[in-house]
């Protein structure tokens, strides 16, 4: 697993307050981990602030699994 | 229209002297002081290093480790006693309607620390707001109420109410009230603060409002003596089950009192000096009592607001004197604030907790720390000083104000 997927994983375990087993590539903020709206928007901020970067609302608005988090990331470093 | 009788079937208490029912009643009657050096922050450069704090407080006995994230302290403590308040009411929760069960709550400020931790975090930034998507949610006073009623499913009435320290007795008059008027079946009430924090020791101290005795923080708070130099700041929650009396009877339940009236006045004066002849104080404690239906003599303590500030406790004082007459010198006159320190917005509510207490056991918890005669003070009224008293308290009245000159009084009548 890479750095960034490892750093994106921790912070969803500690947010979301989830198993860090349940946090696969696939799973779903919404549907599978239980965040509501606030959550992932609070999500998206801790990631901002993780890897100093800036995630603009409409593409944040495209990022709804662990593994679309990891691969925006990537990209934007 | 006939009002509705209200009795108390629940109680919930997170205190400075103790984390429950049991623990805050022990601590009441035995004369605990919860005063200590503040542990919640570095308050090395404060005028007061001392306040009467929540000790061994592990939020996630009561709440989901991620719900506790979403909740600022006041809102924690809220949710602790709500929930040993509706075990100990043991209402079915398969069985009540719970269109008709209302939560009713008082915070003075709220989130407080949210607050301040946010706009910090900005303050500290480049101007970039990054405000987190709780802060709103977490910071408002009503949320406490809110998140009751998501845990049980109660979808009658539900808010806040704020009148500084003066607000959980407002709740729990405006649930008495509610419930007399048959809009519900069912009120958890109280309130709850959690002001100890930066901007909270801060703001008090800037009004000399608080002791500064320093040396000595557990005799800091010592009402009605004449030594005394400001309120010790408290945190904390008190949580009531009140319920109408033929819905309690019909499901068998342990009653621990009558809610028989509440009053309330304003000091139309100052912003947070009280009035010295306590005219508000004197109209408040005569509505109450009209509201009861009572008469000065029925009534045995008076659980006061009785801050320790130099000027409130003389007038509340001079205001029992005017408005008891001859009686005042055969009541039992306390300030439980004396143990606990000043908890705000939830003051109302753990002082309606101890008065009802001392209906169930028959004794009134002391007035601790009292050293020293003020010579402003009757010296023939009994204010219960340093150690508890046996009574058989049947009726029993608790006063609260608040800054902005909000009072409050509830009287409680112990069943027959």
């Amino acid at each position: 697993m890479s750095d960034i997927a490892s750093r994106v994983k921790a912070i969803i375990v500690d947010k979301l307050g989830v198993d860090e087993n349940e946090v696969v590539a696939e799973a779903s903020f919404t549907n599978d981990l239980g965040a509501d709206s606030l959550d992932t928007v609070e999500l998206i901020m801790e990631f901002e602030k993780e890897f100093d970067i800036q995630i603009p609302d409409d593409q944040a608005e495209n990022i709804a699994t662990v593994g679309q988090a990891i691969k925006y990331i990537e990209e934007a470093k | 229209m006939e009002l509705k009788r209200v009795v108390v079937t629940g109680l919930g208490a997170l205190t400075p002297i103790g984390n429950n029912i049991e623990e805050y009643w022990n601590g009441l009657i035995s004369g605990q002081s919860g005063a200590a050096p503040v542990t919640h922050f570095d308050a090395s450069k404060f005028k007061t290093q001392f306040a009467c704090e929540i000790k061994n407080f592990d939020p996630t006995d009561f709440i989901d480790r991620k719900e506790v994230r979403r909740m600022d302290r006041f809102a924690q403590y809220a949710m602790a006693t709500a929930k040993e308040a509706m075990d100990d009411s043991k209402l079915d929760l398969e069985k009540i309607d719970k269109q008709r069960v209302g939560v009713i709550w008082g915070a003075g400020i709220g989130g407080l620390e949210t607050f301040q931790d946010e706009v910090m975090a900005y303050a500290k930034g480049d101007g970039t707001p990054r405000f987190n998507p709780f802060f709103i949610p977490k910071m408002i006073a009503d949320i406490a109420p809110g998140l009751i009623s998501i845990k049980y499913g109660f979808m009658g009435p539900n808010y806040t109410t704020v009148s500084a320290c003066a607000s959980s007795a407002n709740a729990i008059i405006d649930a008495l009230n509610s419930i007399r008027l048959g809009h519900t079946d069912v009120v958890i009430t109280g309130g709850s603060e959690a002001a100890v924090t930066e901007a909270g020791m801060g703001g008090f101290n800037a009004m000399h409002a608080m002791s500064t005795r320093n040396d000595d923080p557990k005799t800091a708070s010592r009402p009605f003596d004449a030594n005394r130099d400001g309120f010790v700041l408290g945190e904390g929650s008190g949580a009531l089950v009140l319920e109408e009396y033929e819905h309690a009877k019909a499901r068998g339940a342990k009653i621990y009192a009558e809610v028989v009236g509440g009053g309330l006045s304003s000091d139309a004066y100052h912003m947070t000096a009280p009035h010295p002849e306590g005219i508000g104080v004197v109209a408040v404690m005569e509505n109450c009592l009209r509201n009861a239906g009572m008469k000065p003599e029925d009534v045995d303590a008076i659980n006061t607001h009785g801050t320790s500030t130099p000027l409130g406790d003389v007038a509340e004082l001079k205001a029992i004197g005017k408005v008891f007459g001859e009686h005042a010198k055969t009541l039992n006159i306390n300030s439980t604030k004396s143990m606990t320190g000043h908890l705000l917005g939830a003051a109302g509510a753990v002082e309606a907790i101890a008065s009802i207490l001392s209906l169930e056991h028959g004794i009134v918890p002391p007035t601790i720390n009292h050293e020293t005669v003020d010579e402003n003070i009757n010296p023939e009224l009994n204010l219960t000083l340093n150690e508890a008293q046996k009574r058989d308290v049947k009726v029993v009245m608790s006063n609260t104000f608040g800054f902005g000159g909000h009072n409050a009084c509830v009287l409680f009548k112990k069943m027959d």
